[in-house]
């Protein structure tokens, strides 16, 4: 061939391939909605940390879990709205009891090097993060999940073989719990009891995550990882759904900074990223189409410390009561916070599914009523202007803690008469603090590990090792208890509820929203699923109009 | 000159030992630990955790040891925050970052700050004098988490000019914002160290003499004055190149570089023990060398000092 005719041969192949991208690019249709889709599929978010790790087993955070989400398959997924769906395994049986759970896994699904998923790989995973010698601070989600000698593997006094997991054949797995827990499925899409490559892992060590050694049976592979500024993530072309996946790449941008994040979603750095607190308003109304508010299942509340080292007013019912009437909660979510948050009066989530808040005398008064019970209690507990209340708030530091402790302390002085002290402490601090009872009141976030009342109502247990306040009710004990073992707990978490809030075991003050800034071309995030359990082959970047 | 070279680098290791103990002791006065969080672990997990870190052991064998694998292995630890890494890697991947962008800023503010500085003595009280002086005022008010949001809000979405942050291997358009907001402050220092020791230099009398011999000014200034009115810059720069290459939290934190400097910070607040420990042998070290090279180059610079 000539130099003339190789060009023109080049340049016919590369018209023909103009024009077929154009064609792919004007027929390509999002299968279910038929929306048109952008050319360039690729999804950029702001994280706010490092990942302090991206190994399954290890994983102890959110950010590192959608990681893991994308990479990693478990057992089970969740779909846009948080229901469990088919993952590896195409479904499971329970027993009759309850208690053993038999998976039966895809025989497509294949690892990135073309090895088959298995029910062993299953058993190291889950075994792995029990282990002693990976000492996994996330070993105690096993617990939660209720797989049997969870604990006593942990703690060294059982072999790793005594876990209830159990291969019974390639692609049939068994896991045994300790009890009911209706929950449990959901459990399985966590990245703790994930699939894991031991000959892997073996080879490389700590690098095995490394993107030149990773092998993943999720929809996408690690391409690159920079610690501290960015993590790339790319369509595997392996994973057994690999057609169903829209999104070919997938770049998380590690900014510490908010207000920087926002700049740069502005000049279009970013398709997704946080709203500082206080500006939703603002954005709402300048970008409508692009500020969003949805909830998060974490609730923000007050501790008391009824502890024996707690101060002896706190110990009277009346004075806790007095103290969370007098908190205007309308106030601190639509002034303070102004991000779609909602006022609670109730410990769970409101947006549980399933939950339904049972009647809490106070929530149905109006602030004006709650302030005249408030000092009504206050002065029956025998506190008033000659004999104030003096109290100690503790805060970890954040402007917003400090925003919301402020005009509660008002409130309180105003109402009540109660001088407050607020102290802020820096993190590790601040939980070393509260973890050891050195406090009067104390500032305090839940997050659910798993859409159920019991992840919440569980810290009102008084074995509870997260419940820092030393609140203590047996009839609560006995009823968390028996609702472990019932068919339908809902009326008893009611209960339970119920009781805490006549006991004023804590302030609830708002249940929490995520507050966003969204490009208006990214489609499918799932707002409704309140745990924020995203996958990214889920996701589609539409054509802009 | 030798062995004053050799007799500083020999003081150098007990410096770094204090340096170490102290670290050490104030660490651990900090309440809480590594792996301290909301939901405090099983015991059993804990254990697992102290045992895997050697953090079940006193204190003064922790530190032992510590100091025992960085002289025998040149090992830091593994970092107990991010549990994929160790120090060396922590180091390995943000100190470049910060040595590049805190390398330019130091050429910068050096050529920067010694132009102002010099150009506003040689016209003592004119308006290039007040001008000078209140660039470097401005400058040196005007903080760098001041500086750095406004350098975002200009460059990348207001003119679109230059990417919002990040560092993609340390291409130059990733390095500006870092450099002039890690940079302003010290060219103003050195703007001004150099006005004032310039205008002191130009009022002695061997500058009389050389004006007396009808010398060109720009000779007066170049060969005779600049050389002894840069021996304050000189001390000033030793410590500020250390500051300056081992980053700095704020450019770090705006402009998500990577770079090590946000170490300083989050390592204390994340209680990283490895990480913190790592960071400050690594800063002690950088500044015992800086201040050695500083005073090596004032001999080299002022003939009347000998060591």
């Amino acid at each position: 061939m000539t130099f003339k005719a190789t060009l023109m041969a080049g340049t016919a192949t590369a018209l023909i391939a103009l024009a077929g991208q154009a064609m792919a690019d004007a027929h390509a249709t999002h299968p279910v909605t038929g929306q048109a889709l952008a050319s360039d599929q690729s999804f950029t978010y702001r994280v706010l940390d490092d990942y302090p790790s991206i190994d399954p087993q290890l994983i102890q955070d959110v950010e590192g879990s959608s990681v893991a989400r994308d990479l990693f398959e478990g057992l089970m997924n969740e779909d846009a709205e948080g229901n469990v769906i088919p993952g590896v395994a195409t479904g499971y049986e329970v027993s009759e009891d309850g208690l053993v759970y038999t998976f039966t896994l895809r025989p497509e699904a294949k690892w990135s090097d073309g090895v088959q998923v298995t029910a062993q790989q299953f058993v190291d995973g889950i075994r792995r993060a029990a282990d002693p010698a990976t000492a996994s601070e996330y070993a105690w989600f096993l617990e939660v999940a209720g797989i049997a000698n969870a604990g006593a593997v942990t703690a060294g006094e059982m072999p790793v073989e005594e876990l209830g997991v159990a291969a019974i054949d390639d692609m049939t797995l068994e896991i045994t719990i300790d009890a009911p827990r209706p929950y449990f499925p959901q459990t399985s899409t966590f990245p703790t009891l994930f699939p894991a490559r031991l000959d892997k892992i073996e080879e490389f060590g700590d690098s095995w995550m490394d993107p030149e050694n990773i092998v993943v049976n999720g929809a996408y592979t690690l391409q690159e990882y920079t610690p501290a500024e960015k993590l790339v993530r790319v369509r595997n072309d392996m994973y057994w759904n690999n057609e169903a996946t829209i999104l070919e790449t997938v770049t998380a941008l590690i900014i510490p900074d908010e207000n920087a994040a926002l700049t740069r979603f502005l000049a279009g750095e970013l398709d997704m990223t946080d709203i500082p607190a206080g500006q939703y308003p603002r954005l709402a109304e300048e970008y409508p189409d692009q500020a969003i508010s949805f909830p998060n299942s974490c609730s923000y509340y007050y501790m008391f410390n009824m502890s024996d080292s707690g101060p002896e007013a706190l110990s009277d019912a009346r004075v806790r009561q007095a103290l969370s009437m007098a908190v205007d909660r309308d106030i601190i979510v639509e002034n303070v916070l102004a991000g779609g948050q909602r006022p609670a009066y109730t410990f769970t989530h409101w947006a549980i599914p399933g939950w339904e808040i049972p009647d809490i005398p106070m929530a149905n008064m109006t602030q004006a009523e709650r302030n005249e019970q408030a000092k009504a209690l206050m002065a029956e507990a025998g506190f008033g202007e000659d004999n104030p209340l003096n109290i100690e708030l503790i805060y970890n530091t954040s402007d917003s803690h400090a925003a919301i402790a402020v005009a509660i302390g008002q409130m309180w002085k105003q109402t009540l008469g109660v001088e407050t002290t607020l102290a802020n402490q820096e993190w590790a601090t601040f939980l070393d603090t509260r973890g050891n009872q050195n406090y009067e009141i104390a500032r305090g976030g839940w997050c659910a590990d798993y859409a159920e009342p019991s992840t919440y109502l569980d810290l009102f247990t008084s074995s509870s090792s997260y419940n820092d306040g030393k609140y203590n009710n047996p009839e609560v004990d006995a009823l968390m208890a028996e609702a472990k073992l019932s068919d339908d707990p809902l009326s008893l978490y009611q209960e339970v509820e119920s009781i805490a809030a006549a006991d004023a075991a804590i302030i609830p003050i708002y249940h929490y929203a995520s507050v966003k800034m969204m490009a208006p071309t990214l489609e499918n995030w799932p707002t409704e699923n309140l745990l924020q359990n995203w996958y990214s082959r889920d996701l589609y970047i539409s054509a802009s109009e | 000159m030798l062995s004053y070279i050799i007799r500083r680098l020999f003081v150098a290791i007990p410096t770094l030992l204090v340096l170490i103990i102290i670290s050490f002791m104030l660490m651990f006065a900090a309440p809480g630990g590594p792996f301290t969080s909301e939901r405090a672990l099983p015991q059993a997990v804990m254990d697992n955790i102290n045992a895997r870190y050697g953090l079940d052991q006193p204190y003064w064998k922790q530190m032992f040891d510590y100091v025992a694998n960085i002289v025998l292995h040149f090992d830091f630890g593994p970092s107990f925050q991010y549990r994929d890494r160790t120090v060396n890697d922590v180091i390995a991947q943000g100190f470049p970052v910060t040595l590049t962008y805190g390398f330019w800023s130091f050429v910068v503010a050096i050529l920067a700050g010694v132009s102002l500085g010099v150009a506003a003595a040689i016209r003592h009280n004119t308006w290039l004098d007040y001008l000078a002086v209140g660039v470097s005022i401005g400058a040196q008010v005007l903080p760098n988490f001041v500086m750095a949001p406004i350098l975002l809000l200009v460059f990348t979405l207001w003119l679109g000019w230059l990417p919002g942050g990040g560092w993609n291997g340390g291409q130059w358009q990733y390095i500006v914002m870092p450099v002039i907001a890690l940079s302003t402050s010290y060219m103003a220092s050195i703007a001004r160290i150099t006005r004032s020791s310039m205008l002191e230099v130009l009022n002695s009398g061997f500058i009389r003499t050389a004006r007396a011999k009808g010398l060109p000014t720009s000779r007066i200034i170049f060969q005779h004055a600049l050389k002894p009115a840069l021996l304050p810059v000189l001390s000033y720069l030793g410590p500020a190149f250390v500051a300056m290459i081992t980053g700095s939290v704020v450019v770090d934190v705006y402009f998500s570089t990577g770079g090590i400097g946000q170490f300083f910070v989050n390592s204390a607040f994340n209680r990283d023990y490895s990480v913190i420990m790592g960071i400050t042998i690594l800063v002690g070290a950088l500044t015992i060398l800086f201040n050695l090279l500083v005073d090596i180059a004032y001999a080299w610079i002022d003939p009347k000092i000998r060591y």
